[in-house]
């Protein structure tokens, strides 16, 4: 792998705050972050429940709004961006993969990857994109008809279709037992292998930190740990 | 208070937009039925009291002239308790500040002072029996011309032209609806009932020691039949012109016919209503507590039994039920005294006996309840079920599975989200078609309520622009050779005229009899024709005689019968004629017949006694001013006045009712529409978050959402169409009485506007609901699954 500073940077982030206010209660979920990601890095986000990892992450999603700072993607800023832009940001750029999978129940597998193919600019077909994660075989089934790995590979599936410029993945692994969660994370490591789609995985499981490029670690709205991993393992060589 | 009552409040605030939306449509429904119900109970038992009080009488009946003592021999008849005979007659009147005549009909007021239809004086005093002058007015007509006590008028009184003075003003029981002769509707201004002393009266008409007008009152449990043959004997040798029974006495035919569509409104619309909103308000609420799920399991995980549970929220459905019935009875009470109010004053009842529909209450507020806890029941009992550890987790993903439909479907090719609409409708059909059938209801009632519009144009047009093409028709004092036709082409302004002549009769076929009226028709007639509902002219027959729709069923009676016909003028014969052809006619109540058929069995020569005119509209005035110096004249009707009263009539009543339901409609479909939209956002929110994530635009979620209901709504309408086409058709069979029967024609306007509406209320309401789509916090949407 190439050196960080040889490749551009996919997200930039500078001394961003996020404050939530409840009534007369206010509370910091990021107390100024700085962070930089560049192509085809795979970051993971590790931290204690409440440490800001998927409020990061839904600012570098175009989810929610940063109170404070101010963030890049490539050359455009999403912090102060309009809905209408943040929307087109993600649709075109994002894909997320979640705890909960997400998946339209009403829409087969093969549909559920259509729904995002039919208004990406330039997307693989649904059939190649299941695929890659090893589910050819179960396109017409509705989610309520596969496991819970299966339905996550289809939503990692979802997710790549749009050839996406970076997979933001939120505890993808959270709801699944250790051997079907190894599977979704060999699904993402392919993805970021041959695709070179930089990704960032929020985990607060530290023994998936050892397949990540680089892994950063959040406490208290802050960053307290930023490292590169000295050696990189295979998902299968991982286990909880 | 208790946690558990307070956490119902709580919820109740929470969800409260909802629960607003529930109460409202039951409170709808509540509010239809206890108005109505109160509006029809309360004029019955005016009405009735008002005949008690004021000795309305049972039996009337017209002579030519019989002698004074026929009341004695009257008053002999088995089951006859009271007899009173007077002296009635038409006269035209000259009303200052009116440039046409008017007419009133003037009775004599018996010496010993009325033992029934008791005059009930408003304002100044009765006629002093020895003032031949002084006359007493009835209210309305008074009121409209500033007549009040000491005022002077003109009458031609039995040919001659006299001056009045009014002494007073007086409601009647026998004279609620006061109709000018020949007219159709009520007219204050151009009708008036006068009454004036005995001896004034037999005076003027050369009346002394006669009478020929007798009016009966019955002991209880007598038979009227009985009496009223044994009356027609009596009278018949001094030309009795048929005794009748309150059924044909035109005031009480009227009021009771204006009763008993108030009444076929009350009992045919509201039930619709309330069930319609009893059904939406159990399936919305079921619904909403199915959202519930997770505390429910909560709450057994805390170690609360079922029955505390179930209690809950019953207590919450029965807060909301409580709430839309208690609206419900309020804005009914409103209505009812907004309603009573409007037929009070319409009527003139000098009184209102006040009843609160305890009956409607009573129901209205069992089903309302019933409605609510029923859905809430099967909702919580869903979830009393599940064990709390499963309870507590959200629902597994619904199971889709490829039916036949999904297969056509997948044909089409459609985009995704169109998919995501289909296969909701189609996993869910029972929700489905909740939303539909509330939508196609909300359709077919206001199709129902248009339609009425519909039926009074087709009725106006075929009463005023084909059947009745005259400006006015004048009635003779007296029967006239046909030359009168060509006479009245001389008074001023008259373009064209046309002779009529009717004659009143009993009409009897077996054991059924019918007072009603012969009309004979000159051929060739351009201006008042006879025509069918469908505008169809029909030249009326020399071998027989043309019945309305209404008379044929009152007599029992098919084309191709014969009918007996007893003339109750000069020459007093009786005619057997074939039936030849029934007509469909809303407002027809006479027999017709080719007039010189009918004076070759008359055997006489060709008399006309109505003229038809087509006037000069800019000489109108000198007409009018002619008339009311020609005592050859006995009346006479504008017909644009009559089409103004019946105009006039409708708007008052009918269409401030037609009005009202359709505004409760439009509420209901909103509630409906809303309520289905905010579960259906409650129960997806998660899905159309995922799909906001997904980089779709808050237009293209919103289509989600807006375009299942939408979907649904455009699948209901043909659905209302064809409800309100057969509702439509009920109405007209609960509308019909003896005297008048709506037609059944629907435009093509009334089918638009009513799917217009309602699409407009269900476009609008979930666009409000797909507001609050923007509110979504997307982040806090994925995390939380409920």
């Amino acid at each position: 792998m190439q050196s960080n500073s040889d490749r551009l940077p996919v997200f930039k982030a500078e001394a961003v705050t996020r404050v939530y206010r409840s009534g007369t209660v206010e509370v910091w979920a990021l107390r100024g972050v700085d962070l930089s990601l560049v192509e085809g890095e795979m970051v993971v986000l590790l931290g204690a429940s409440g440490s800001g990892k998927s409020t990061l992450v839904n600012i570098l999603g175009g989810l929610d709004l940063p109170s404070g700072g101010r963030v890049f993607f490539r050359d455009q800023e999403l912090s102060g961006a309009s809905d209408r832009q943040l929307t087109a940001f993600r649709r075109d750029h994002v894909g997320f993969v979640f705890q909960f999978y997400n998946l339209v129940p009403s829409l087969t597998a093969r549909e559920n990857i259509a729904l995002v193919t039919e208004i990406a600019q330039d997307p693989m077909t649904p059939e190649e994109a299941l695929d890659r994660v090893g589910l050819a075989n179960r396109m017409d089934h509705f989610p309520a008809e596969l496991s819970g790995g299966e339905q996550q590979r289809v939503a990692i599936a979802r997710a790549i279709a749009k050839r996406p410029d970076v997979l933001l993945c939120d505890e993808p692994t959270g709801a699944l037992d250790s051997k079907t969660g190894v599977q979704v994370l060999d699904a993402l490591h392919q993805v970021n292998r041959d695709l070179g789609t930089a990704t960032v995985l929020i985990t607060h499981n530290a023994s998936i930190q050892r397949i990540a490029h680089r892994v950063v670690v959040l406490a208290d709205g802050r960053i307290v740990r930023d490292e590169v991993n000295p050696t990189r393992v295979q998902p299968g060589e991982v286990s909880w | 208070m208790r946690a558990l009552d307070r956490k119902m409040l709580r919820d109740l605030r929470r969800i409260w937009a909802q629960a607003l939306a529930i109460a409202l449509v039951l409170g709808c429904g509540v509010m239809v039925l206890v108005a109505a119900q109160a509006t029809q109970a309360t004029l019955v038992a005016t009405q009735a009291a008002y005949y008690e009080r004021h000795r309305f009488a049972d039996v009337f009946a017209g002579a030519t002239r019989a002698p004074e003592n026929i009341v004695q021999a009257a008053r002999l008849i088995p089951g006859v308790a009271q007899a009173e005979g007077r002296i009635s007659f038409q006269a035209i009147l000259d009303i200052e500040g009116m440039a046409e005549p008017a007419t009133g009909r003037i009775l004599s007021l018996p010496a010993a002072g009325p033992g029934l239809n008791l005059p009930m004086v408003r304002l100044g005093r009765l006629p002093d029996p020895d003032r031949a002058d002084e006359v007493a007015l009835s209210e309305p007509f008074a009121e409209t011309h500033g007549l009040t006590p000491g005022s002077r008028f003109r009458g031609i009184l039995n040919g001659q032209l006299r001056d009045l003075t009014v002494t007073g003003w007086v409601l009647s029981p026998e004279f609620i609806y006061t109709m000018p002769p020949g007219a159709m509707m009520p007219d204050d201004r151009r009708h008036g009932v006068i009454w004036m002393s005995e001896a004034a009266a037999a005076a003027a008409m050369d009346m002394n020691g006669a009478v020929n007008d007798i009016a009966l009152r019955l002991t209880r449990g007598a038979d009227e039949r009985a009496v009223i043959a044994a009356l027609d004997r009596l009278l018949d040798p001094y030309g009795g012109t048929g005794a009748h029974g309150r059924d044909r006495q035109v005031s009480h035919a009227f009021l009771d016919g204006e009763l008993s569509q108030l009444g076929a409104m009350a009992t045919y619309l509201p039930p619709i209503f309330l069930i319609v909103a009893a059904f939406l308000v159990n399936m919305v609420l079921g619904r909403l507590i199915a959202l519930e799920r997770a505390q429910i399991g909560l709450m057994k995980a805390l170690g609360y039994g079922r029955g505390e549970i179930a209690r809950h929220y019953l207590l919450l459905a029965g807060l909301i039920g409580g709430i839309g019935v208690g609206l419900g009875w309020l804005f009914g009470w409103w209505m009812a005294g907004a309603m009573i109010g409007l037929y009070g004053d319409f009527f003139r009842f000098p009184f209102i006996i006040r009843d609160w529909g305890t009956q409607a209450l009573a129901i209205s507020a069992v089903l309302g309840l019933a409605s609510v806890a029923l859905g809430g029941l099967r909702a919580v009992w869903a979830s009393l079920r599940l064990p709390p550890a499963e309870a507590m987790q959200p629902p597994a993903p619904p199971r889709f599975s490829r039916g036949l439909a999904d297969m056509a479907l997948a044909r089409f090719r459609f985009r995704q989200t169109t998919m995501m609409i289909f296969r909701s409708v189609l996993r869910w059909p029972g929700r489905a078609a909740i939303t539909l059938f509330g939508v196609a209801a909300s359709v077919g009632v206001l199709v129902m309520s248009y339609f009425i519009f519909d039926a009074v144009d087709r009725l106006g047009d075929s009463v005023f622009q084909q059947a009745n093409r005259q400006h006015v028709t004048l009635m003779l004092a007296q029967p006239q050779t046909d030359r009168a036709t060509q006479d009245a082409l001389s008074l001023p302004g008259v373009l064209h005229s046309e002779g009529a002549y009717v004659v009143p009769v009993r009409a009897v076929h077996g054991h059924r009899a019918r007072l009603t009226a012969l009309q004979g028709h000159y051929p060739d007639a351009e201006l008042a024709r006879l025509v069918d509902d469908a505008g169809r002219v029909v030249t009326p027959p020399r071998d027989g005689v043309v019945l309305p729709e209404m008379l044929a069923r009152a007599l029992d009676i098919r084309a191709g019968q014969s009918l007996t016909i007893e003339m109750l003028g000069a020459p007093r014969i009786t005619l057997t004629l074939p039936v030849v052809e029934i007509i469909a006619q809303g407002m027809g109540q006479e027999a017709h017949i080719a007039a010189e058929a009918l004076f070759a069995a008359m055997d006489s020569a060709p008399q006309v006694n109505l003229l038809h005119l087509a006037v000069r509209l800019d000489r109108m005035d000198a007409l009018n001013a002619a008339i009311k110096t020609t005592p050859a004249v006995g009346g006479l009707l504008d017909w644009a006045e009559v089409r103004r009263q019946f105009d006039a009539a409708l708007s008052d009543n009918l269409l401030t009712m037609v009005g009202i339901y359709t505004l409760i409609e439009v509420l209901i479909a909103i509630g409906v529409v809303y309520n289905a939209a905010r579960i259906q956002l409650s129960e997806r929110s998660y899905e159309l978050a995922s799909l906001r994530v997904l980089g779709f635009s808050r237009a293209e979620v919103g289509y989600v959402l807006v375009g299942e209901i939408m979907f649904l709504t455009l699948l209901a309408i043909p659905l209302g169409w064809l409800l309100g086409y057969w509702l439509a058709l009920g109405l007209v069979g609960a509308l019909s009485t003896d005297i008048f029967q709506i037609p059944f024609h629907i435009t093509r306007r009334t089918f638009a506007l009513a799917a217009l509406a309602v699409f407009l209320a269900a476009l609008g309401s979930v666009l409000m609901v797909r507001r609050r789509l923007d509110r979504v916090d997307l982040a806090s949407a994925l995390k939380a699954r409920e």
